[in-house]
C-alpha cells in the first residue's frame, strides 16, 4: 500500500495533517489493524485508533465529543454485516453514524467527516485502504473549523473588528 | 321490481298532518314516485348568479337540489346561503351540513336560520377531513357526529326541544332529514348496521355514495331488505356521470369509491367518451330502478350540472310529477 | 407517556443565540423513554451546540443537568445552583416540564427544546403512537379498548364514516380506521351489540374545551 500522496488542495495550509479518530471493534477492525501492522503495510500517521469491544458500543455522544475536541474526521470500523460478534452491534453503529452525520450537516460541520466501515479480521489491506481513503477525504474537506488554532484565530480577528 | 311502493311512516307530530314538513321531496317520495335529486356545488366566491342559473334549469328535472357544505374542506359559499339562492330561483334546496366545521350551537342555530328562510330539507354529514382541502391547518370541530346530528334535528322538529333539553317555544324548524351512506365503505358487513343506526336516529331519506359497482350495491340492498330497512327509510341511489376514462381512474383513488376496471375499459374504448358517460349513467339509473328498496336516484354531476337534464330525460324520468 | 420530538437544531440554536451560559435540562421520565430529552439526548445536543458555537466563533458555555422528572417542584429545585449561573435554560422536557421550570425560576429565560406531541406508547422500538385523547370522560369500555376520540381523525362516536377503506382512515393509508379496529375487536369479543347503541353527543367540558383542568386528591394534601 502506498503512502498517502500529499495532495494539497488550493487554499489549504501545507502543514495540514488531519487528526482522524478511528473507533475499531476488537473482534474485526482492531485485529485487521494488527494484521496491517504485521504485514508492514504503510498507512498515514493521521489515524488514532481507539479499541472498543464492539462497534455497537460507540454512542453518538462520543462521536460528537471527538469533533468537539477538534478531530478533523472520525470513523467507526466494525465487523462485516452479518458477522458481528455481538450479532447486531454493527447495525446499531451504522444507524448511529447515519444520525450523527445528519447532525453534523445541520451544524455546518459536514457529515462526510464521519463514516462507517465494515471489514473482517483478515482484511489488513482493507484497513490500510480505509485509512488512506479517509485521510484523502479529510485533506479535501480541510481542517475542522473548530480546531483550537482556528477558533483562537477567529477570536483574535473578531477582537480587532470594530463592533457595529 | 317496479310495482307496489309501500307507504313509509315517519314518526311525526305536527306539520301538515300527513306531511311532517313543507318539503316537496317528502311529498314526491310519500306519493310513491321514483324521486330524482341532484347537486349544485357553490362557488369559491361570493357569486350567486351561477347557483341561480343551475337552479333555474335543474328545478324542472329534479325534486330536490343538494347544496354541498364546503365539500372536500375547500372554502365555498356556504350551503345555507346557496340554498336560499336556489329557493329564490324556484328550486327545492337540500341543505347539506357537516359536523366538521360547526359545533352543536352553530348547527342548531343554522337550522333555525335555514328554516326561517324556507329551507325544508337537511342532509346530515360527518364531512371530509380538512387535510383534503385548502385549509389543512384549520382546527376541526366534530363536536357531534352525523348520527347525533340526525337525532338533534328530529328532536328540534318533533319534540320541539334543543339538544340541551330547552323548549323551542314556537316555530320549530320543520326539516325533512336525510343522511348519506356509503355502500362501498368498510367494514362492509357493518355498513347496513350503521344504516340501521341512522334510521333509528331518525333519518327519513338516504343518499348513497355514487355507484359504479352495481353487483356490490345489489348485495348491499339485499342486506338492507333483510333488515327491513327499505320499509323504514327512502333510499336514493347515487350516480355520477363520468366525462372520461381518466375521470373514472381518478375516482378510483377517492376514499370510499369502487370503480370496476371493466367500466374504465369501456370508457377508454369509446369514440365519444362524454356520450358514453351519459349512456353509462342512464343504464345505471335504469338498473337501479329495478332494485327493490331503491326509491330514487341522486345525480351528482358537480362541474357538469348541465348534463343532468339530458340524463333525466333519457332515463325516462321527465317530466317530474306534480305534488301537493 | 407524553411523547415529544426534538426541535430542529437550527430552531434551538436560534432560541439560545443570545445566551452566554446555557443550561440544558433533561428529564428522566417520558422523554427518556421516547428518546427525545433524556440524559443521552441532552449530552448529544449539548455537544452539537458547542461545536456550532465554536464554529461561529461564539463565546459561551453550555452546561447540562438531567433530573428525575421536570413536572415535580421537588426535583426542579435541584436545578437551583446551575440555573443561577445560567442566562438561558433550555428544557428538553415536555411542555409540562418547561412550564414547571419557568414557574420555579421566573426571573430566568426558559425555552423549549422539544415539540410535545401526544399521549401515547411504544409500538415497537423507535416508534411511538398516539393513543389517548385526554377527554376526561373515558369510554374505552364501550369500544373494546380503542379510543374513538383520538384514534378516529374525526372523533366520531358512532362510527365509521364513509371514508373508511380497507381498514384505513381516509386521511392517510398508514392510519388505521379506529372504527374498523373497534368493529374487529368487538366482533372477536362477541360484543357487537355495543355498536347498535346510539352514543349521545359528548360533554366536552371534561376535555380541553372546558378550560384548563385540575385533579385534586384531598387526602393527599398534607399542607
Amino acid at each position: 500500500m502506498s503512502e498517502v500522496k500529499s495532495r494539497v488542495p488550493d487554499g489549504a495550509e501545507p502543514e495540514f495533517v488531519p487528526k482522524i479518530v478511528a473507533f475499531c471493534c476488537y473482534y474485526c477492525a482492531y485485529s485487521a489493524a494488527d494484521l496491517a501492522g504485521s504485514l508492514r503495510l504503510q498507512y498515514p500517521p493521521t489515524i488514532r485508533v481507539i479499541e472498543v469491544p464492539c462497534s455497537g458500543k460507540v454512542d453518538p455522544v462520543i462521536l460528537l465529543k471527538a469533533f468537539e475536541e477538534g478531530a478533523d474526521g472520525v470513523y467507526v470500523a466494525g465487523c462485516l454485516e452479518g458477522d458481528c460478534h455481538f450479532l447486531k452491534g454493527n447495525f446499531r453503529a451504522k444507524k448511529r453514524v447515519a444520525a450523527v452525520k445528519k447532525i453534523l450537516d445541520q451544524i455546518g460541520l459536514d457529515g462526510r467527516r464521519l463514516e462507517m466501515f465494515n471489514l473482517s479480521a483478515a482484511m489488513g489491506t482493507r484497513f490500510a485502504e480505509i485509512a488512506v481513503e479517509m485521510t484523502n477525504r479529510i485533506m479535501e474537506l480541510g481542517p475542522s473549523p473548530i480546531r483550537p488554532e482556528a477558533v483562537a484565530a477567529r477570536r483574535a480577528a473578531q477582537g480587532e473588528v470594530e463592533p457595529r | 321490481m317496479t310495482g307496489e311502493r309501500t307507504e313509509l311512516t315517519t314518526a311525526t307530530a305536527g306539520g301538515d298532518g300527513v306531511y311532517a314538513t313543507p318539503s316537496r321531496l317528502e311529498r314526491v317520495l310519500k306519493a310513491g314516485h321514483f324521486a330524482v335529486t341532484c347537486e349544485i356545488g357553490p362557488p369559491q366566491s361570493a357569486k350567486a348568479e351561477g347557483i341561480r342559473k343551475h337552479a333555474e334549469v335543474l328545478k324542472d328535472y329534479s325534486d330536490g337540489q343538494n347544496l354541498t357544505d364546503n365539500q372536500t374542506a375547500i372554502v365555498r359559499l356556504c350551503s345555507l346561503a346557496a340554498a336560499v339562492h336556489v329557493k329564490a330561483a324556484g328550486g327545492e334546496p337540500i341543505m347539506q351540513m357537516t359536523a366538521r366545521d360547526r359545533n352543536r350551537i352553530a348547527i342548531q342555530s343554522d337550522i333555525l336560520g335555514a328554516a326561517s328562510l324556507g329551507i325544508s330539507n337537511l342532509l346530515c354529514l360527518g364531512g371530509d377531513h380538512q387535510t383534503f382541502g385548502n385549509h389543512p391547518g384549520a382546527r376541526n370541530v366534530h363536536d357531534i357526529d352525523s348520527i347525533q346530528m340526525i337525532q338533534i334535528v328530529r328532536q328540534m322538529r318533533d319534540e320541539k326541544k334543543f339538544q340541551c333539553g330547552a323548549e323551542i317555544k314556537s316555530d320549530e324548524p320543520r326539516m325533512f332529514v336525510g343522511a348519506a351512506e356509503n355502500p362501498f365503505g368498510d367494514p362492509f358487513e357493518f355498513r347496513v348496521r350503521r344504516l340501521a343506526k341512522k334510521v333509528a336516529a331518525g333519518a327519513e331519506f338516504i343518499q348513497t355514495q355514487c355507484i359504479f359497482d352495481l353487483e356490490r350495491f345489489e348485495r348491499f340492498m339485499r342486506m338492507v331488505r333483510d333488515e327491513g330497512l327499505d320499509e323504514k327509510v327512502y333510499i336514493l341511489a347515487g350516480i355520477t356521470p363520468a366525462k372520461s376514462a381518466k375521470a373514472l381512474q381518478y375516482m378510483q383513488t377517492v376514499p370510499g369509491m369502487r370503480v370496476p376496471d371493466e367500466l374504465i375499459k369501456r370508457m377508454a374504448g369509446a369514440e365519444d367518451q362524454k356520450a358514453e358517460g351519459v349512456r353509462i349513467a342512464v343504464e345505471m339509473i335504469q338498473a337501479l330502478k329495478e332494485i327493490k328498496g331503491v326509491r330514487g336516484v341522486h345525480i351528482m354531476a358537480i362541474a357538469w350540472e348541465s348534463i343532468v337534464p339530458e340524463i333525466v330525460e333519457k332515463a325516462g324520468l321527465y317530466p317530474r310529477p306534480k305534488v301537493a | 407517556m407524553i411523547v415529544a420530538e426534538p426541535k430542529p437544531i437550527a430552531e434551538v440554536a436560534e432560541l439560545i443565540k443570545t445566551g452566554r451560559h446555557v443550561l440544558i435540562v433533561g428529564c428522566g421520565e417520558c422523554v427518556t423513554v421516547c428518546q427525545a430529552g433524556g440524559e443521552k439526548e441532552v449530552e448529544v445536543l449539548a455537544s452539537a451546540l458547542r461545536i456550532l458555537w465554536k464554529k461561529e466563533g461564539k463565546d459561551g458555555t453550555i452546561d447540562t443537568q438531567t433530573i428525575v422528572r421536570q413536572c415535580e417542584p421537588e426535583y426542579v429545585a435541584e436545578l437551583a445552583k446551575k440555573v443561577k449561573d445560567a442566562d438561558i435554560v433550555l428544557s428538553l422536557g415536555c411542555g409540562v416540564g418547561v412550564q414547571f421550570i419557568a414557574e420555579a425560576y421566573p426571573d430566568k429565560w426558559v425555552v423549549p427544546g422539544l415539540n410535545t406531541k401526544f399521549g401515547g406508547g411504544t409500538v415497537k422500538a423507535g416508534v411511538w403512537e398516539e393513543r389517548c385523547g385526554f377527554c376526561g370522560d373515558c369510554i374505552l369500555h364501550l369500544t373494546g379498548g380503542i379510543c374513538p376520540v383520538i384514534r378516529c381523525s374525526k372523533s366520531i362516536l358512532n362510527g365509521p364514516c364513509g371514508g373508511s377503506q380497507d381498514g384505513h382512515c381516509e386521511v392517510a393509508k398508514d392510519i388505521p380506521c379506529a372504527w374498523q379496529l373497534i368493529y374487529d375487536r368487538l366482533k372477536g369479543l362477541g360484543r357487537l351489540e355495543l355498536l347498535d347503541e346510539i352514543r349521545p353527543p359528548k360533554d366536552w367540558r371534561t376535555s380541553r374545551d372546558g378550560g384548563p383542568r385540575k385533579f385534586v386528591k384531598e387526602e393527599a394534601m398534607i399542607e
